[in-house]
């Protein structure tokens, strides 16, 4: 049987890797490849790296360390951050790299979803969409290159991002970033319910009942964490851990 | 000398980390007729559209050889995903004719659930149907691989099925026609399961 993926989302800033609140207050958690062989040795199911700064200030991705990723990794590995054409994408593939994950550009209405998915195969596209409350209760798309809301509404542009070839969404809440509080379930659901692709939940999670019940109640294909995977006790020591396959299944089977 | 099938069809990257790890070193990444044609083993990897992947074949001018080799010769040939759909005749999913080593149709998954998603794609547990080198020192493990497909094998006729899974109805995952071997998961990202597949497969 087809087991939810459970995925560590992992957050490089400059050199080093942070985890976030609500998108501000970085706080740095240590050397990113180190990172990344805990996670492998830990047989995780999936791994998502995502550059922050990239794109804000409009770098290219750093391929030094996206390929010494890739040699590390023996479970399919999403990367994003900083992607803008089709050549980058092909050079992040051919590193041993599965899936991209493009948020920025689709915010420019570029098509490069459609481009590379056409070249490529939709399996190796990943639309990530970031979703904020507004103060009217409202949820809107969100550009972490300026802060702010964009006018979009989340379902919609989800819908139209699956129409581009986009093979699967990772929707992350602003609001829930860092809380570990549970997942946006309304969103998550709003955005499931209307699309035909894989919809990965990020942002909220603090135990194991908030996957079920993302699984359960929203209907998502896969649900990824940060803080849960990398903080420690209620002071928030830095310890990288990630469930056994036995504990695992006690929720998602 | 094992030879990894460069045909311009995805994740050759990590296949060769994957070889690396094993500490595998004899291995050729390769189109060439020339180096193929020395090959003692060959992969065929594959990520992408049946067609796409039939089409570079025939550019590169190498299925006379990849004939040769796992007909004539019939060297160890494992397929990988794509490259396991291309022994097949054909495939729902394109209109070429595929290798024809094995006769039968690739197929596309049928689902009547809307929560039935179309790739299937992630970690999946194997059921071992048939002994097998692929598996040796395996057999007690539950075998978790990761998958991401749309088409699979179906009709159980023509070759041997060493592997079933499971995802809205059984379907081979491992399959195996004399020296002809193809998997549908791919065992270069599936931890230290694929480790072990891929292991056996070189050194069997």
């Amino acid at each position: 049987m087809l087991s939810t993926r459970v995925i560590p989302v992992l957050l490089l800033s400059g050199k080093g890797l942070v985890k976030t609140m609500q998108f501000s207050k970085p706080v740095y958690i240590g050397d990113p490849l180190n990172a990344v062989k805990v996670f492998n040795d830990k047989e995780v199911d999936e791994l998502i790296f995502l550059d922050i700064q990239a794109s804000k200030k409009n770098i290219a991705p750093d391929y030094y360390l996206i390929e010494s990723i890739a040699s590390e990794c023996f479970m399919p590995v999403c990367y994003g951050g900083g992607i803008t054409s089709v050549e980058q994408v092909r050079r992040i593939l051919n590193m041993g790299i599965e899936k991209v994950s493009i948020n920025n550009q689709l915010l420019n209405s570029s098509d490069l979803i459609g481009e590379a998915a056409s070249v490529f195969g939709s399996q190796s596209i990943v639309a990530s969409i970031d979703v904020k409350k507004k103060i009217t209760g409202s949820r809107r798309v969100y550009s972490h290159i300026n802060g702010k809301t964009t006018s979009y509404d989340p379902v919609e542009y989800a819908m139209n991002i699956e129409k581009q070839g986009a093979g699967e969404l990772l929707v992350t809440s602003v609001d829930r970033d860092g809380m570990m509080n549970g997942y946006d379930i309304e969103l998550l659901k709003g955005i499931a319910a209307n699309v035909n692709i894989p919809v990965i939940a990020c942002g909220g999670a603090g135990n194991l009942s908030h996957f079920k019940e993302a699984r359960d109640s929203a209907g998502v294909s896969a649900v990824a964490a940060g803080s849960m995977f990398v903080f420690h006790g209620k002071h928030k020591a830095v310890l990288l851990s990630y469930p056994e396959q036995k504990e695992l299944k006690k929720y998602l089977i | 000398m094992i030879a990894i099938l460069d045909y311009s069809m995805g994740n050759l990257g990590a296949h060769i980390n994957m070889m690396r790890k094993i500490g595998y070193s004899n291995v050729v990444v390769t189109a060439d007729p020339k180096e193929l044609a020395k090959a003692e083993k060959i992969i065929i990897p594959g990520v992408g559209a049946f067609d796409a992947g039939m089409n570079n074949l025939r550019r590169l001018g190498i299925i006379d050889i990849l004939n040769y080799k796992a007909l004539e010769e019939k060297i160890p040939i494992l397929g990988i995903c794509l490259g396991m759909h291309l022994f097949a005749s054909g495939s729902d999913e394109g209109n070429e004719d595929g290798l024809g080593w094995i006769d039968t149709k690739i197929i596309r998954f049928t689902f009547n659930s809307p929560f039935m998603k179309i790739p299937h794609m992630g970690w999946n547990t194997l059921k071992i149907e048939k002994k097998s080198l692929l598996f040796r020192g395996m057999e007690d493990d539950e075998n978790r691989f990761y998958f991401v497909h749309s088409y699979h094998y179906s009709e159980k006729s023509g070759f041997d099925t060493i592997a079933s899974v499971n995802y809205g109805y059984d379907f081979p995952a491992v399959i195996q026609k004399e020296n002809i071997m193809g998997a549908q998961f791919h065992p270069e990202k599936s931890h230290k399961f694929g480790i072990g597949f891929y292991s056996n497969f070189i050194n069997s």
